[in-house]
Parts: C-alpha cells; structure tokens; sequence
C-alpha cells in the first residue's frame, strides 16, 4: 500500500512536472484534447477542461455531423467520416455544444481554471 | 404532367412482396404482414374519395447520392436502378414526390448527379428537404435549386386528382436535445392553408421526418407534429408519407395513416436493435432487397388509399 502510494505521488508529481514544463514553454497554447463522434454520440459527452485547451472533434461514424455550439460560440462544417473540427476554449465557464443534423446528439465542454488537469472527464 | 384517367386497375400482379415491421412500443401496434402481398394504409371511411380516383404517384426517399461508404459504396448507382425500375412501370405515374436527403452532404455536384438522374423518370418532381440537403448554414444550396415557388424554408402545397398535397420542412433550425421541428412560422402557414378545405378532401402531408414519433432516442419523430395533426384531424382521409429511417413502417390512427418509405441508398437498423441510426452493411447480394420505391394508389370508387413498397429486388 505505502509502496503503491509512493509511485502514484511520483506519477502525479511527473506530471505536474511536465504540465508546468509545457506551461512555461508555451505560454500561449493549452493542449490538445479528443473527443470522438461516434456511434451518434458525443464521447467524452461531458469534457471538464482548463482554459487553453483545444478540442479536436473527430467523426468516427459513416454519417455525416456538426458541432455547434447553443450559444453560437463555435460552429463546425458538416463533418464527413474522419474529418475533424477544433476549438479553442479560453473563457471558463460551461459550454454545451449539439449536432445540429441529429440533436439528439448533445455534448459539454467545462471550462475550469482550477480542474486538476487538461483531461479530466466525467460522463 | 399526365393523368391516366383510363388506367387499368391492374396494379397487382405488378405488386411484389410488402414488408412489415414489427416493432411493439408504447401505445403502438405494428402489424407484421409476414411477406404476405397486400396493400397498405387503409384510411377508413374516407368521405369523398371519389374525388381522387384512379391517381397513382410513386414517393422515393434518402438517395442520399454521395454516400460511398460499405454499406452502399454506389448510392448515385442504386438511385438509378430506382428510376429504371419507375421507367418500367406498366402504369406511368402522375408525378413523383422525394421526402428528402436527396444528397450526402447537400454538395452542389451531388445534387447535380441527383437532377441527372432524376430527371430521366420523365416525371415532375415534388421534394420536401432531408437534414443532409440543409447542412448548409443558409440553406441555399437546396433552395436555390429546389425552393421556388415555395414559403418559408421550402414548404408548400399543391392541388392534383382531387387531393391536397402538402409538402413540410421538418429538419430545420433543431433545438439541442428534440427531435425534428416544424416551428411556428410553418404551422400558422399550415393552418391557413387547410382552413377553408371541405373535410371530405383527401389530404397527402410529406416531409423528411417521420410525423409522428417513432423512437425519440434516435431522434425519430417531430416534436410539433401533434399541432400540425391537430388541424389535420377533421379531414376524412389523411395519408402521411415520410423517410428518414432507412425502412417501411406504418401506423394508422383514425382517419390518419403514417408510413415511412424504404431509402434507394442504404437500410438503417430498426429501432433499438443496434447502438445507433447509422448505416447497416448488408451482403452484397441483399442490398437491393432493402431498398426500394412506393407507389401510392388513390383507386377509384373505393375509399382507401394503398401504398405498395417494392424492393429494388427481390
């Protein structure tokens, strides 16, 4: 347990590591986060991010989608298989997006400066 | 156009074997013809079909040209056996109506390959749009080509053999979360266009989505369609042709009856039967078999509609 322990404080300690190394590198840009358009959904469905980051929508499915924000913030092209569209999320704050050919298709972006990490996620 | 007044009524033996669903939901029964040859849609007592007798129109729906993935790598090429088999007809049809998605990706070449295609039925042509022919933010490139003469974002109606046709646009400005939409512009406009109507005229209403609500989680129905099936509900005969779902089905409610026309491009799975609407890959030699044209028969003297699915093959 003390051992398992050890080794997750060094993973989080790596990590912070490497996250305060690409912030001091490049200041300007956030990372890079997936979310993938399959299956006539959105997945990760809820995305919590923190400021910067981009999101790259990639259409796994045969059937072509969009991503368009409710509030008219962004709005992709229709996207056909493989095609991607991304965003980059500044302002914090909760964005909901849906897929203005099949809306039932909904999906949200959580802009949070104190989320622990670019990638956390909860469904 | 041309009507054939003196047609023969021998449409049967021309008439292949009509499929059935059979999906039990909530408050639906769906009947399961077993294969069985047999005509559709039976409107009850229609007050006054014999204003429309004897008028034949064929309805073709998702060509969905462009589309060349697995489950059809030749949409344009299926399409076209759809025509021809529509040339083939003994009995020429009075005209045709398309319940949309007509192209892929609303893509001015694909529409073009559609026209071309189209076109050598011979017959007028009436479309109402898919949300594959609205994916441009205007809608432009339908509209431009397919919207004259027509309200709001392309619906209207039309007057032919003593029936009322009225073509809707249900795939336009949809909220996060619904369903297909008429919205409210188009339902006032629906209204005044039946008011005034003798109840005993036989009225046709198609557009893309299904009226009524076939399965929500894919997204299958129109969240306003109650409204628009409220003013429609004192007419003695109502026949509601969609597409969208890739598939026959049907329903008939009072003087109401609902029916979805096979896609000439690619079959999607019933209801509930896969984790999502997309294409359903089926063997080579079977997607012929799953995809089709409707006829739909006002005969004369008799109060009844019929609507006869036929596979391209098989």
């Amino acid at each position: 347990m003390r051992k398992r322990f050890a080794q997750c404080a060094v993973a989080v300690a790596l990590q912070i590591a490497v996250v305060s190394a690409l912030a001091k590198a490049t200041p300007a840009l956030g990372t890079e986060t997936t979310v993938k358009i399959e299956n006539f959904a959105f997945s990760p469905q809820r995305l919590t991010v923190k400021p910067g980051t981009t999101i790259v929508w990639e259409n796994a499915d045969d059937i072509p989608h969009t991503v368009v924000s409710t509030t008219k913030a962004f709005r992709s092209q229709a996207l056909d298989t493989g095609d991607k569209f991304s965003f980059t999320f500044t302002s914090p704050g909760t964005h909901d997006y849906f897929c203005s050919l099949h809306p039932h298709m909904t999906g949200t972006i959580v802009v949070d400066a104190s989320s622990s990490g670019n990638t956390a996620s909860a469904h | 156009m041309t009507f054939d007044h003196n047609r023969n009524d021998d449409g049967v033996s021309r008439r292949k074997v009509l499929e059935c669903m059979t999906w039990a939901g909530t408050g639906v029964l769906w009947t399961l013809s077993g294969g069985v040859p047999r005509s559709l849609g039976i409107v009850g007592e229609a007050k006054a079909a014999q204003a429309a007798s004897g008028l034949t129109f064929l309805q073709i729906s998702d060509s969905h040209v462009g589309f060349h993935q697995p489950a059809n790598p030749n949409a344009l090429g299926t399409l076209e056996e759809a025509i021809n088999k529509i040339k083939a007809e003994p009995v020429k049809p009075a005209f045709m109506i398309h319940t949309g998605d007509i192209s892929h990706l609303s893509r001015p070449a694909e529409f073009d390959d559609a026209d071309r295609i189209i076109s050598q039925s011979r017959l007028d042509v009436h479309y109402v749009p898919g949300e594959h022919d609205f994916i441009d933010e205007e809608q432009k490139l339908y509209l431009d080509r397919y919207g004259r003469g027509t309200k709001g974002k392309g619906w209207y109606s039309f007057d032919a053999g003593g029936v009322h046709f009225v073509g809707l646009v249900n795939v336009i400005d949809l909220k996060p979360g619904g369903l297909g939409r008429l919205g409210n512009d188009q339902l006032e406009w629906l209204e005044g266009d039946l008011k005034g109507r003798s109840a005993s005229t036989p009225i046709v209403v198609f557009a893309h989505i299904p009226l009524w609500v076939i399965y929500p989680e894919w997204g299958w129905g129109t969240e306003d369609s109650a409204r628009a099936l409220e003013y429609l509900k004192r007419f003695g005969s109502v026949t509601v042709l969609n597409g969208h779902i890739h598939q026959v089905m049907q329903k008939v409610e009072g003087n109401v009856a609902f029916h979805t026309a096979r896609s000439t491009a690619f079959l999607q799975p019933a209801p509930g039967t896969a984790p999502a609407p997309g294409p359903l890959k089926v063997a080579d030699d079977k997607l012929r078999s799953v995809l089709g044209i409707a006829d739909v028969t006002f005969k004369r003297g008799q109060q009844r509609l019929a609507i006869i699915d036929t596979p391209l093959q098989g």
